[in-house]
């Protein structure tokens, strides 16, 4: 990078010269390595290893308009304990409204509360209603913010109201992590990812997610891929390191494996923590369960015995 | 000028789709006096997991629908297989005439048990007497998926091992005689083209001892149909892997396959709901 990064939001036309002059992306490239990657074989101990993992990387989420306050005290005490000895997962995610009946609820189990704020899961809505939706979850006890952006303002170009609204969310999260939301499902491209990472990053993210799980297609692997390596890019020019969550669409225990080995080969196996990388989903929690129960019983195993989500 | 010949190839039956096995595996299907006749596939247990999946996923549809229509699915069914008398003769091999007789009594025993569809109910139910104001029903529910080991009748066998499973509302995983597959599935392509929802019956080609025990110990399989388990060691070894999950298992003597089949195959894989409903609210 030629530009130092702390110029770059100087304003909207040194923001939109540094975007767009990020290296294009090659759509086949991408799509052909992620589908690679996707076919390498995890076995026996190593699918243990992987499965007991993506299930400590789960953000166990429940983003419908008929949640009720028994459905997330539920969803908490699974988190807290999925059952059949397996790791406690990284985090609920709630709406802003129901963040107190979670935080009360995992209080001391070390699972965080994430929730979604600033009008989630379109963001339209004035900046001032989304700092006081994202400050409302804060004050409830959420530890972690997903944030939507502003998709309509960044499709037309105007990429520093879309940094400002991050820098104006960051600032209402204080000590709370901020994930911010891309939507890749309604940005068109793979450049539009890779500049909506990038733009993110800049504005002070600590986690870029794929998307809201409303809008499909959610989280491709070659998404993914494009903003893994927008992270490793971004902790070579600058230090900092940001996490990645891809969100949506990730279903099966062999969907979740795929992201681990895409998170492995392309930002490395400093991002294989909970703490780098989430993976955001609420049936896939059962899937990985099953495999586990699979894999220490020797039958496969099946919904019935499973609590539902 | 002779043409080049167009050979069928023989797949299995997952979801109302044709997949090859998962494994990529064949193997080689002999005539009686051992002349090649076609590759099988070779279904492995990662198959017949993807079978139970789609078993899974049509049971509500399949048991929720009337029993009217799943009667008028299987005289569709019939129907089908009637057309394709002929080959199906051929399929079966042997004398011709007797195998004619063996293909019109397949679709003779499907269109019975199709006829039961809204009578089973009327004979397996009753309406209870109890000492209080109210009605006490009692009607048979079908019990989920089930996994059933086709005997080595390829068609009349088979129809009629099926046909009783799925005439009451449940869904089926099939593994199909291991020495005369082909039948089985040319009845698949009866079925997919038949009204039968996806999923309803699937079936796997390959060997039994292979499938059969995974079947047996799937936590997600309701009921077990041994028929066509031969090696007594492996039907036992099935039998105490069903008893994990309580599986209702029917592991029937050998059977005439001519003779008057009865209820007792369709009232295995069924289960009673009794419900008591008060009177004059």
């Amino acid at each position: 990078m030629t530009t130092s990064l702390a110029d770059v939001a100087a304003s909207a036309t040194t923001l939109r010269a540094f975007l767009h002059g990020l290296p294009g992306v090659d759509r086949v490239g991408a799509d052909q390595r992620a589908a690679m990657l996707g076919t390498r074989s995890i076995k026996t101990t190593a699918k243990a290893q992987a499965i007991d993992l993506a299930i400590s990387m789960v953000d166990l989420t429940t983003l419908e308009g008929a949640d009720t306050h028994g459905k997330v005290r539920a969803m908490c005490t699974k988190a807290m304990r999925p059952g059949g000895g397996a790791p406690r997962v990284a985090a609920v995610c709630v709406y802003p409204d129901l963040v107190a009946v979670a935080a009360e609820t995992v209080k001391g189990s070390g699972v965080k509360v994430a929730s979604v704020a600033t009008a989630f899961p379109s963001g339209r809505s004035s900046l001032e209603v989304k700092v006081s939706d994202t400050a409302l979850a804060v004050a409830a006890g959420a530890d972690e913010i997903d944030m939507v952006i502003d998709r309509g303002a960044f499709l037309e170009g105007h990429y520093l109201k879309v940094f400002e609204e991050i820098v104006a969310v960051k600032a209402a999260c204080g000590q709370a992590h901020l994930k911010v939301i891309l939507e890749t499902g309604e940005l068109a491209t793979y450049d539009n990812v890779r500049r909506a990472s990038w733009l993110a990053m800049i504005a002070g993210a600590d986690f870029i997610k794929t998307s809201t799980g409303k809008v499909a297609p959610a989280a491709t692997l070659p998404v993914t891929l494009i903003m893994l390596e927008a992270v490793r890019d971004f902790r070579d020019a600058t230090g900092r390191q940001v996490g990645v969550k891809p969100a949506g669409g990730i279903r099966t225990t062999k969907d979740a494996i795929k992201n681990l080995v895409l998170v492995n080969e392309t930002a490395g196996a400093d991002w294989l923590t909970p703490e780098w990388f989430r993976l955001g989903a609420s049936s896939l929690l059962n899937d990985l369960l099953m495999q586990r129960e699979k894999l220490a019983t020797g039958r496969y195993a099946g919904p019935d015995y499973f609590t539902l989500d | 000028m002779s043409r080049l010949s167009v050979r069928k190839t023989y797949k299995l039956f997952i979801g109302g789709a044709f997949p090859r096995s998962e494994s990529g595996r064949s193997y080689v299907v002999t005539s009686a006096k051992g002349e090649f006749v076609a590759n099988a596939a070779r279904a492995s247990r990662k198959d017949a997991r993807d079978a139970v999946v789609a078993a899974r996923k049509a049971f509500p549809g399949w048991s929720g629908a009337t029993p009217y229509n799943r009667g008028q699915i299987l005289y569709r069914v019939a129907e089908m297989l009637e057309g394709r008398r002929a080959q199906f003769a051929e399929e079966l091999g042997g004398p011709k005439k007797a195998a004619a007789e063996r293909v019109d009594a397949a679709v003779d025993r499907l269109v019975w048990y199709a006829g039961w569809s809204d009578k089973i109910a009327s004979v397996r139910g009753a309406a209870n007497p109890v000492a209080g104001p109210y009605f006490n029903l009692s009607t048979p529910e079908p019990t989920g998926v089930v996994a059933v080991v086709a005997p080595a009748d390829p068609l009349l066998g088979l129809i009629s091992v099926i046909a009783p499973v799925i005439v009451t509302g449940n869904t089926c995983v099939v593994v199909a005689s291991e020495n005369a597959p082909l039948p089985a599935i040319t009845l698949a392509e009866v079925l997919a083209t038949s009204d039968l929802p996806g999923g309803v019956v699937n079936l796997l080609t390959g060997h039994q001892s292979e499938l059969a025990p995974w079947l047996a110990a799937h936590m997600d399989v309701n009921g077990l149909d041994l028929g066509g388990v031969e090696d007594a060691d492996l039907a036992l070894k099935c039998e105490q892997e069903a008893a994990e999950n309580l599986k209702r298992v029917f592991r029937p003597a050998s059977e005439d396959w001519s003779l008057d089949p009865g209820l007792s195959r369709m009232t295995r894989f069924l289960e009673t709901k009794t419900v008591w409903h008060p009177v004059g609210i």
